[in-house]
């Protein structure tokens, strides 16, 4: 039970966001009114991907400076998790815009930005599937995920800062105090970070383990049954 | 200084009240808690995260079943 405290803390830190985000009293805003409470649900979508990104792209500098196999998985699969989380907040994100902006997209930085970013993403997972050898598909994609996160920075974060976009928190220099963030929500958002980025993280391990069980699986099955000799043609 | 520091307070004040009002005319679900039957929805929502929870918690104990016999 000792090694599970944080996936405990994640379910009651998400338990706390569902109930507290939905009953909580929050800042009456005109246009946004109840849709505010999506700051729980939707931002922390996006702050969780970071976190997931950024675990991926320390595993993959970790494996450059070490080569060892098992941080290229734990990279891989936190890219994996994070993705699914920026996919879910695309969709919530359109979803909000429908209600607020009028039009499930708008031709927007902060929103083309965040389409880039999974399509960079994308290229990751091409890249690591188009590689056959595993030391050299590590490489390359723990290279390729530096520039990956950097594109992300500069999408998500630096982009949108230089222009205007409808999208709070962007144009000038946002710092946290100008989200539309009083301290009654913050009670609320931070935990609901915390909670959300340890979700991505149990995923990502249950999904490593497996992973590892498959390797440890077929490496027992060539132990087990001899590999039948290759026919003349192909040997030297 | 006393003075001061109470009229900048009294301004704190009026313009705190000031932004509560604007803020009034914002339509919010209001009604709808006090009809009580928000709860519902947020108890729906707990319900789903703890099926998916129990779903992940489950998968979770069969992969360490499996390390425990592939470690045997």
């Amino acid at each position: 039970m000792k090694q599970h405290w944080w996936k405990i803390l994640a379910v009651l830190l998400l338990y706390y966001t569902i109930f507290a985000g939905m009953m909580l009293e929050v800042p009456h805003l005109p246009i946004l009114h109840e849709t505010i409470r999506n700051l729980y649900f939707h931002v922390t979508m996006w702050f969780s991907m970071i976190v997931l990104f950024i675990i991926s792209v320390v595993s993959g500098i970790k494996y450059l400076t070490k080569f060892n196999l098992r941080n290229d998985l734990v990279a891989a699969e936190s890219a994996k998790v994070g993705m699914l989380f920026g996919i879910n907040g695309i969709i919530t994100g359109m979803l909000w815009a429908k209600f607020t902006w009028g039009a499930y997209w708008v031709n927007d930085t902060k929103l083309n930005g965040a389409a880039a970013t999974m399509l960079v993403y994308a290229a990751y997972f091409l890249l690591r599937n188009s590689v056959e050898d595993e030391h050299k598909r590590a490489k390359l994609s723990s290279v390729y995920s530096i520039f990956a996160f950097a594109m992300m920075i500069v999408f998500i974060m630096v982009l949108p800062r230089l222009t205007d976009s409808l999208h709070p928190g962007n144009g000038g220099n946002p710092g946290f105090g100008n989200y539309d963030l009083d301290n009654q929500m913050r009670i609320v958002f931070y935990p609901a970070v915390i909670g959300w980025s340890l979700l991505g993280v149990w995923i990502m391990n249950i999904r490593m383990r497996i992973k590892l069980l498959e390797e440890n699986f077929f490496n027992n099955e060539e132990k087990n049954y001899s590999i039948p000799a290759a026919p003349a043609v192909f040997s030297k | 200084m006393k003075k001061k520091i109470i009229a900048f307070l009294l301004l704190l004040l009026f313009s705190a009240s000031n932004l509560s009002a604007q803020a009034g005319d914002v339509e919010m679900a209001d009604t709808m808690r006090s009809n009580g039957k928000i709860f519902v929805v947020v108890g729906v929502i707990a319900i789903v995260f703890t099926g998916i929870v129990i779903y992940l918690v489950s998968i979770d104990r069969k992969v360490s079943k499996l390390e425990k016999k592939i470690k045997s």
